[in-house]
């Protein structure tokens, strides 16, 4: 034996020392220092399935579900497993081509990747479904998954409970970490919107373990891991659902909105626009087609115009402008004006309309006969307040007064997309004049609601709800309550439950003053026709001036005057006096509230609205042409999930062009030409610009 | 009298050897049973009825067992006096698969025993050639310092070696190259193992580093060791080392310049290089490949490209079991069947990614220990034909759990041969029992002197 070979041995274990020494280091490397295997491994292997929880129910205050759950269904696909299923049967009973379904199943892969499953057809109707499963088994790769889905038992309040829409990319990027995930749905507008995380509930997850043909083996870790479904729990609203039918109903055939507010709480009891639609509409397969009409109607039913519709007050204005006057000491209620049919002070007379000799003698018939004379005067002798030296410091004050009130400013109700309306500042007017060389004579229409004021509905509503309150107001909104409240939903709803005093110094007796002329306005002023027997009730008329055509009808009210349990603001866009056609309709609303029911005498008057169509002719013509293969053709086009929500919904919209209504001063060329050209009557040319140039993408002018 | 003979036959068996083996092959049995099991279709005699992997496993313990038995109960002289006539016949049994053979997962290896079992002559020759090669280096006159016998020693390892690669069992092949650790020990020059250490190396560094960078570095090598020979070669005018270096370096860099892109061009299949490109953490590019280009201008299709989805999937394996592994049956790896041909040359990562670092720790402790026992066992041998015949089941078993782990971690091209004892397979656990229990008899004897 040569002696070397003992040290052989030696290195022979040396080696096999060094390379068992190679091994347990990459075991190392791979098992405890690098991560992204076990990343990797959950990747292949864990299956998370969520588990949706039915969306919380909304109630109206009597507590009438007004929003629900039913189940529909999904169509879903597994790209990888098609392969040998029956592809002409499925376009068959889809009623799609195999072009299509290639098209589906490439947007599947790209979406949700070749194993995990995609929706297919989303919502399948009732016939499909029986359709589909009675020969689901020839169709590798689908399967039909439950999916709870809005229902609207009584077809009304679109606009306020709003829409759910399949998340895209930017919601996902701003509400990283809440659990949504590609082709989740979440509420787009209105309550739906902002309560989404109350109603959403909590996700639940289910892991499975499956294999590398992607099927499922069983449940990771016996669902350790696994976390089951909350539902969404249930809000609790002020909404009157009978108030709210009425008032859609009232609205029918013609544009406008109603608010009705009960002043003592805030809450809202009923919020109708007109026109609006069916919420069942965006719910099931057919989301997509309507969507795309619903956005392309030149009345823009999917606008909220209690909270977006931006009008000129008119006289309902007035009584505000008269609580300001007292309490500045300006006048006293016994002040009168000696008014001749119009207001000559200023030049260009503004005309009154009521010619009944001593319909201004004092404050408390000046309201009741809405005299413009009156309380063009009033504004001036408001801002020309000696004790402020100077138009603009007396225009300052008044105008804090006015964003006191509510207006100019949103009021944070909780609906999402509310508009400021419009007071405007100084600054405004001195553009409008080139400088600060106006005088209370340039601006004098402010004192009859007119000139750049404007607020929406629920604005004026709120300042009726100041006036019955005799100075205090809650926040207007719709949830009262939430179900098993937690502190984070306090902390929102808890806003809606302060008590707001904007003008302590207001004293009662003037607000005394100015109910009693309110309350004469319904017993023998401009609103007799709306008065209600044995209620008494407080009012204003107001027909608004607009350059969009016909004079807009508006009317306030509460009632009753020494209680009150309702403030109302009616605003119908076109319909002329305010007392012709937003008096009844909301004498009616208040009846029909205080009341419970509509005498029958007064039925008439209820027939005398339904059957009046007072839609402009643009906005007809335009419905009588929707028909047209053209405009379908159109409507398809657009990706109802892909479209965008209103943006002007979300933040304040400032005009990008010019608008004539809300700069009246403002005389430059444009403001002709767009005046003559604006043939229809839609308010929100601006916006509705805006989404076009969505579909349209167009260098922007600025 | 038959109890006296079982006593003696008893007598001197090294049992710790036994015990690992018994070990190895229980947790063989487990590791198939965590590869197949699917809780939907599992039942108690499932591990009895012969259906699944795991209880065709037992079924060949049983048989090792009885195997094993007679080994143990046979004469130690049988070995040396039948080394020859078993390594012909070996030889034989694997130029018949050329006649009889059959096709397993494209190599012709394989003759069928029926009822579904087939036997592997390739695996089975190795215990015979180990068995050949103890015999020739046990010879009275051996002298092996000469050439002449290193040279017959190396055709007895390698002839099956041949004979497997004419058979598309490349794998089984390579395992032949470890009867040099045997011959190492016996005497061959160190400087055979180091040449052949450094054209490993020099292969490697070939397809890791850029060829232009690798020649200069190889240039700068050889100016550096002529520098520092310098007086060697220019004072005492030695000319023959410094024709040597140079002869070298023209070696290295014709292997790294032009041999090895030949051969992964044109000699290996796309599939091949791409192996060993992934286990250096390179991709190759199959457009250069000979074979890639013929089947593409035949075919008329491009080539798929090969993927290292096996070894992917078994590093995800591995490595998602973390440091103490997911637990028994909780493998999410090993339940979805991600990793492909799991129950045979990738079973280490069933037990990896339930057991974590920690369970593989272990296991390769087993392993150790039995390669460390067997060398101990192999120092203590009297006769030449039984240190070597240690030292082959030693070598072989470790160039088998080395190259069969490296594998499944990455560190080396993904060559199909088992890890010994516990991946599933008859010939397999066949093969490496027989070795290890003629080992154990043999050492039982080892007072003896056989040749």
């Amino acid at each position: 034996m040569p002696v070397y070979n003992q040290s052989r041995s030696r290195i022979i274990q040396v080696i096999f020392i060094l390379v068992f020494l190679v091994i347990i280091l990459q075991l190392l490397n791979l098992q405890i220092f690098s991560t992204e295997y076990k990343l990797q491994a959950e990747n292949n292997a864990i299956y998370r399935k969520v588990v949706y929880p039915d969306r919380g129910i909304i109630y109206d205050r009597h507590g009438k579900a007004v929003l629900e759950n039913t189940i529909m269904y999904d169509l879903m696909v597994t790209p990888s497993e098609v392969k040998g299923s029956d592809t002409n049967a499925i376009c068959n009973i889809l009623g799609i081509d195999t072009a299509e379904f290639r098209k589906r199943i490439i947007a599947s892969i790209i979406k949700n990747s070749r194993y995990k499953p995609s929706v297919f057809e989303p919502l399948i109707s009732d016939t499909l479904f029986a359709r589909l499963n009675e020969s689901m088994y020839k169709f590798q790769g689908f399967n039909i998954t439950e999916r709870p889905v809005r229902a609207y038992p009584f077809h009304s309040a679109a606009n306020v409970l709003g829409y759910l829409g399949e998340v895209d990319t930017n919601f996902l990027k701003r509400h990283s970490g809440e659990g949504y995930e590609p082709g989740d749905y979440a509420g787009m507008t209105g309550l739906e919107r902002s309560y989404e995380k109350v109603l959403m509930g909590q996700r639940g997850v289910k892991r499975y373990i499956r294999d590398n043909k992607n099927r499922i083996q069983g449940s990771y870790n016996n669902g350790l891991y696994d976390t089951s479904a909350i539902a969404g729990r249930n809000l609790y609203t002020s909404m009157d659902e009978d108030l709210q039918l009425l008032a859609e109903k009232l609205l029918q055939n013609k544009i406008g909105s109603v608010v009705a507010i009960n002043p003592k709480t805030g809450g809202i009891l009923a919020m109708a626009t007109a026109p609006t639609y069916d919420p069942v509409m965006l719910t099931g397969s057919q989301r997509r087609k309507n969507f795309g009409r619903l956005i392309l109607d030149t009345a823009r039913p999917l606008l909220n115009r209690a909270i977006k519709g931006q009008y000129p007050p008119g006289s309902t204005y007035k009584p505000l402008s008269a609580l300001i006057a007292l309490d500045e000491g300006i006048i006293t209620p016994s002040y009168g004006y000696p008014c001749a049919g119009a207001y000559y002070s200023c030049g260009r007379p503004v005309k009154c309309t009521e010619h009944i000799p001593g319909h201004s003698k004092n404050l408390r018939t000046a309201i009741a006969y809405s005299c413009n004379s009156y309380f063009s005067n009033v504004f001036r002798l408001i801002v020309d307040n000696p004790r402020y030296h100077n138009v603009r410091l007396g225009y300052l004050e008044w105008k804090h007064y006015m964003n006191a009130f509510g207006y100019g400013t949103d009021l944070s109700a909780d609906l999402p997309g509310e508009d400021d309306g419009n007071i405007p500042d100084t600054s405004g007017y001195n553009k409008d004049f080139g400088g600060p060389h106006w005088n209370s004579c340039n601006i004098v229409t402010l004192g009859i609601g007119q000139d750049r004021m404007l607020a929406t509905p629920l604005q004026i509503a709120n300042a009726m709800c100041i006036i019955a309150n005799k100075g205090y107001y809650y926040t207007p909104h719709f949830v009262d309550s939430i179900e098993n409240e937690t502190p984070a939903d306090s902390q929102f709803v808890g806003k809606y439950r302060i008590k707001h005093v904007p003008l302590e110094h207001i004293s009662d007796s003037s607000f005394n003053t100015v109910q009693l002329g309110m309350h004469d306005v319904s017993v023998f002023g401009t609103a007799h026709a709306a008065a209600i027997p044995g209620i008494d009730i407080c009012a204003k008329t107001g027909t608004a001036q607009n350059p969009h055509g016909k004079d807009h009808s508006l009317f306030v009210a509460f009632a009753p005057m020494q209680n009150p349990k309702i403030a109302i603001c009616v605003v119908i866009e076109n319909a002329g006096f305010g007392a012709t056609w937003a008096a009844p309709i909301a004498s009616l609303l208040l009846e029909k509230y205080l009341k419970d029911s509509i005498a029958a005498d007064r039925q008439p008057m209820v027939d005398r609205i339904l059957k009046a169509d007072l839609i402009p002719a643009a906005i007809r013509h335009w419905y009588i042409a929707r028909d047209s293969i053209k405009l379908l053709k159109e409507s398809q086009k657009i990706n109802a999930d892909a479209a965008p929500v209103f943006k002007n919904n979300l933040e304040t919209s400032k005009p990008v062009t010019y608008d004539p209504e809300a700069e009246p001063n403002r005389n430059d060329n444009d403001s002709g030409t767009n005046r003559n050209n604006r043939k229809d009557s839609i308010k929100y040319k601006q916006e509705l610009d805006k989404q076009e140039k969505k579909y349209n993408p167009k260098p922007k002018q600025k | 009298m038959s109890s006296s003979y079982s006593r003696s036959a008893s007598k001197n068996i090294d049992w710790l050897l036994v015990f690992l083996y018994a070990l190895l092959v229980a947790i063989g049995v487990l590791c198939i049973f965590m590869v197949e099991y699917n809780p939907a279709t599992f039942s108690a005699d499932s591990f009895f009825n012969g259906n699944t992997n795991y209880s065709k496993q037992i079924l060949f313990s049983g048989i090792c067992i009885v195997v094993a038995t007679f080994i143990i109960l046979s004469d130690s002289k049988l070995y040396p006096a039948f080394a020859n006539l078993l390594y012909v016949f070996g030889i034989l049994l694997m130029l018949s698969v050329f006649v009889i053979g059959k096709d397993i997962n494209g190599s012709k290896s394989w003759i069928p025993l029926g009822g579904g079992f087939n036997l592997q002559p390739a695996e089975l020759c190795k215990v015979f050639a180990a068995l050949a090669l103890a015999k020739y280096l046990s010879q009275l006159n051996m002298d092996f310092t000469k050439l002449q016998s290193q040279f017959i020693a190396a055709v007895l390892a390698l002839s099956p070696a041949l004979i497997s690669i004419l058979q598309n069992e490349t794998g089984l092949a390579l395992v032949y190259m470890s009867f040099f650790v045997v011959m190492y020990r016996e005497g061959l020059p160190g400087m055979i193992l180091v040449i052949g250490f450094s054209f490993g190396a020099l292969v490697v560094a070939t397809l890791l580093v850029e060829k232009n960078t690798l020649a200069i570095i190889l240039t700068l090598l050889a100016a550096f060791i002529v520098f520092a020979l310098r007086r060697q070669i220019f004072v005492r005018k030695r000319w023959n080392i410094f024709i040597l270096i140079i002869s070298v370096w023209v070696f290295c860099v014709g292997i790294q310049r032009f041999a090895v892109p030949y051969i992964f061009n044109n000699v290996f299949e796309c599939y091949q290089s791409q192996r060993i490109y992934s286990a250096v953490g390179k991709d190759y590019d199959c457009s250069q490949n000979k074979h890639a280009q013929q089947s593409e201008a035949s075919s008329g299709k491009a080539a798929v490209k090969p993927d290292d989805y096996n070894v992917r999937q078994s590093k995800i394996a591995i490595g998602s079991g973390g440091f103490l592994g997911k637990g028994f049956l909780k493998g999410t790896q090993t339940r979805g069947k991600y990793v492909p041909e799991q129950h045979t040359d990738f079973i280490f990562t069933s037990l990896s990614e339930a057991f974590g670092f920690v369970g593989s720790f272990l296991f390769l402790g087993i392993y150790f220990i039995l390669l460390f026992r067997i060398i101990q066992v192999a120092e203590r041998q009297r006769s030449v034909f039984s240190r070597v015949y240690a030292y082959s089941v030693a070598s072989i078993l470790f160039f088998h759990i080395a190259v069969n782990v490296c594998m499944t971690v990455g560190l080396f091209p993904v060559i199909g041969i088992p890890l010994p004892l516990v991946s599933y397979g008859g010939s397999s656990l066949l093969t490496f029992t027989i070795m290890l229990f003629i080992l154990i008899r043999l050492d039982a004897d080892r007072q003896m002197v056989l040749r």
